[in-house]
């Protein structure tokens, strides 16, 4: 995208963007974006940058001047987030880029992820956190294997909502024939994935069609632009708020002359409500309390909810540490040893194979494990299942069995994001190998 | 399900939980914590958070302020006064002892960004620290913006950009061997106006060089640098009055003003809400060395 043509965007667009004091009522959408260069991706996340005027002008200058020094052509936007040195060496995405923009009703976190096959494990982390993802394809193409890919892992990773953005609308006369053609091959894709909420629109990210306003190229297109509905998405409901999930991650007790007796266990409501009075039960132990009172250091609230970090005291002396999990007695999750996970694999060094010991965390929880098997391979182009597969390697997924020295407190993945995922951990190293969703606990 | 209005989080609330999320995992799971505090406002607003999510508990790590003895005089008395109300453990590693002992040497140009890192890392070992808090934030710089909120350290303390942990869901892997340290930058996700908002929200008193004030200055590369005892005009800088503010409060030397007018919070916020230049482009003379000065720098161990 040029300066020029950066230059051009809407000015309506712009009276409206950028937070003013009031935005203690703004709330938060975090969105995972796939894909490469060719896609026009950088310059769909330029728009949106410049157009909610999020980018600077001193960026923007540092920019055109490593591109001009380059030879680029156009000024090219993904040096604004290849800041390592070895990717702008190599003009290519090594890792997730975490960008930020706002508008009065929203504050985006963008998680940016190359969209090679080769950056699998790089695509699956900024989706673990995703509440929507983006999916581009460039119009004159169509659905490519890469978009298969990236919809795919968006429904491994339970994103709740897709977005497809036909982008190069300008290149194919903005033809409702060719946007169609698209929309339904991958709304046909997205139906078998079990993909949930999916909105497709037609764009074209250099000339800003669709983008922040609805383009008058298109008035075929009844939908709202890709701003108004990353605005609009309704994310709310995407929480559970039926299952009381609390893992305990520390116990706070003052030693203090002033405050005695406290006992607060604090942590993170991962889904559910919790309110004072709730009867509750503490795993893995089983004993059952109420609730005495939730806390901030703001003072006590009536309610809490994901995702907030409160401190929940209860009226009974128990033994509780950090590990531990309240639920409530009727709805709990699995106390499981035996875990059945579909994992990604993320180490360069060394595959995952039956017999391998690893260390997990999840939740606040740790633990060893072992894996008792692997059921099969995933072709993540095909979705074949390969059940003769040994191993995982780098970027491989597929379905394994594991058996934990203690149990977890798990749920599916599909249920509950927070209590159905874990990391692997290879002990030797300490790095994060692998990422798991649990399909089944028992 | 329609969840009701009840249940909306704000995106300030979002931010300040995943961000006491992170300090409890902190010290749940490392044995020596300490928060880097400088008396600039992201550490302010880390502080005020590591406040919130040990409450009614004191904040169970001591605070950490590398001097490099090119401090403005308002935000030391304001660190001072911090740790003494919250009664914190202070450990100043210090860059004119480090300068002293011929633990490092004074740079060419005088500035003392780079020999920090020395004197920084030196006091991590002596005190065996094995997680630093930061107030670092990803919008900031774009070696920032693929940094991990848990970024994992060597025994030298340098970071491997390329050899970073993958981060899922919040589950971060402090593991480590002896020696070897944590990063910490439980501000990672908050932009410079996220950050005054909760300053306004929370009622955050700031050190007064962050709001609009009448200065000695001189211009340099666009910037206004105040006059003082560590910053000296060159032949030809003509030195004048002007009404000016800090975005960013780092080493006297090397921190610049900008003009402003805002002289309370919600001015502030306006203002930054309208700017169109990055607070490091507009104030550090450190970053503008080349287009990597920020990567180089955090590799060695920089903060």
């Amino acid at each position: 995208m040029s300066t020029e043509i950066m230059a051009s965007a809407n000015a309506e667009a712009r009276a409206v963007t950028g937070a003013g004091p009031e935005a203690r009522a703004m709330d938060l959408l975090r969105f995972a974006t796939a894909g490469s260069v060719d896609d026009g991706k950088s310059t769909l996340i330029g728009r949106l940058l410049y157009d909610t005027k999020s980018l600077f002008t001193d960026q923007l200058a540092a920019v055109e001047a490593v591109s001009a020094a380059r030879g680029d052509e156009y000024t090219n936007l993904a040096l604004l987030t290849d800041g390592l040195r070895a990717e702008r060496e190599q003009g290519i995405t090594i890792d997730v880029a975490y960008r930020y923009f706002a508008t009065p009703r929203r504050k985006f976190i963008i998680a940016d992820t190359p969209g090679h096959i080769q950056y699998t494990r790089n695509m699956v982390t900024g989706a673990s956190t995703a509440d929507l993802a983006l999916i581009l394809v460039d119009a004159r193409k169509g659905l490519v294997e890469q978009s298969r890919r990236h919809a795919f892992l968006c429904s491994l990773l339970r994103v709740p909502h897709l977005v497809l953005c036909v982008n190069k609308m300008d290149l194919v006369d903005w033809s409702q024939e060719v946007y169609e053609r698209i929309a339904d091959e991958f709304t046909a894709f997205a139906a078998k994935l079990d993909a949930p909420d999916l909105t497709v629109v037609p764009v074209s990210a250099l000339r800003g069609d669709n983008i922040v306003t609805r383009s008058d190229n298109m008035p075929w297109y009844e939908g709202p632009s890709l701003l108004h509905h990353l605005e609009r998405v309704h994310i709310a409901s995407d929480r559970n708020l039926v299952d009381v999930r609390f893992p305990v991650q520390y116990v706070i007790r003052p030693q203090s002359t002033t405050v005695t007796d406290y006992r607060g266990y604090a942590g993170q409501v991962a889904s559910g409500v919790l309110k004072p009075g709730d009867e509750v039960m503490v795993l893995p132990s089983g004993f059952t309390s109420r609730i005495a009172a939730v806390e901030t250091a703001d003072g006590p609230v009536a309610e809490a909810f994901p995702p907030m970090s409160v401190t929940v005291r209860l009226a009974d002396e128990i033994d509780i540490s950090r590990g531990d999990l309240i639920c409530r007695p009727n709805n709990a999750p699995a106390v499981a040893q035996d875990i059945e996970a579909m994992v990604c694999w993320m180490d360069e060094t060394a595959p995952l194979r039956v017999g391998g010991r690893y260390a997990i965390k999840h939740t606040t929880r740790s633990a060893r494990a072992i894996v008792r098997g692997l059921h099969y391979r995933l072709d993540i182009n095909s979705l074949h299942r390969d059940e003769s597969a040994d191993e995982l390697r780098l970027n491989e997924i597929g379905r394994v069995r594991l058996r934990t020295t203690v149990p977890l407190l798990a749920d599916e993945y599909r249920r509950n994001r927070t209590t159905g995922g874990f990391v692997i951990i290879d002990e030797a190293t300490n790095r994060t190998v692998g990422a798991a969703m649990i399909v089944e606990a028992s | 399900m329609t969840t009701p209005a009840a249940y909306q989080v704000s995106h300030l609330d979002a931010l300040e939980a995943e961000s006491i999320f992170v300090m409890r995992e902190v010290v749940a799971e490392m044995e020596r914590p300490v928060m880097l505090f400088s008396g600039g406002k992201d550490s302010i607003v880390m502080l005020r958070l590591a406040q919130k999510a040990f409450a009614p508990a004191n904040v169970p790590f001591p605070v950490m302020h590398v001097d490099t003895g090119h401090n403005f005089p308002e935000v030391l008395e304001y660190r001072d006064q911090r740790v003494a109300e919250l009664g914190l453990q202070l450990v100043v590693a210090s860059v004119p002892e480090a300068l002293a002992s011929g633990m490092v040497r004074e740079s060419g140009d005088g500035m003392r960004n780079r020999i920090q890192t020395p004197v920084l890392l030196d006091a991590v070992e002596k005190h065996r620290f094995d997680a630093l808090f930061g107030g670092a934030r990803r919008d900031e710089e774009k070696a920032r913006a693929k940094e991990r909120v848990f970024s994992f350290r060597d025994e030298f303390g340098q970071w491997d950009p390329k050899n970073q942990r993958p981060e899922l869901w919040s589950l971060y892997n402090g593991r480590h061997h002896p020696g070897e340290s944590i990063r910490v930058f439980p501000l990672s996700n908050w932009t410079e106006l996220d950050v005054w908002h909760y300053i306004a929200h929370e009622r955050i008193p700031l050190p007064s060089i962050y709001y609009a004030h009448e200065r000695e200055v001189i211009e340099r590369d666009g910037m206004f640098y105040a006059v003082n005892e560590f910053f000296r005009p060159r032949a030809g800088e003509e030195r004048f009055k002007a009404q000016v503010r800090y975005r960013t409060v780092g080493d006297a030397s090397c921190t610049a003003a900008v003009r402003s007018d805002a002289d309370t919070v919600e001015k502030v916020i306006e203002e930054v809400a309208a700017t169109r230049i990055t607070e490091r482009g507009a104030t550090r003379g450190d970053d503008r060395v080349s287009e990597a000065a920020m990567e180089d720098r955090k590799r060695e161990g920089y903060f």
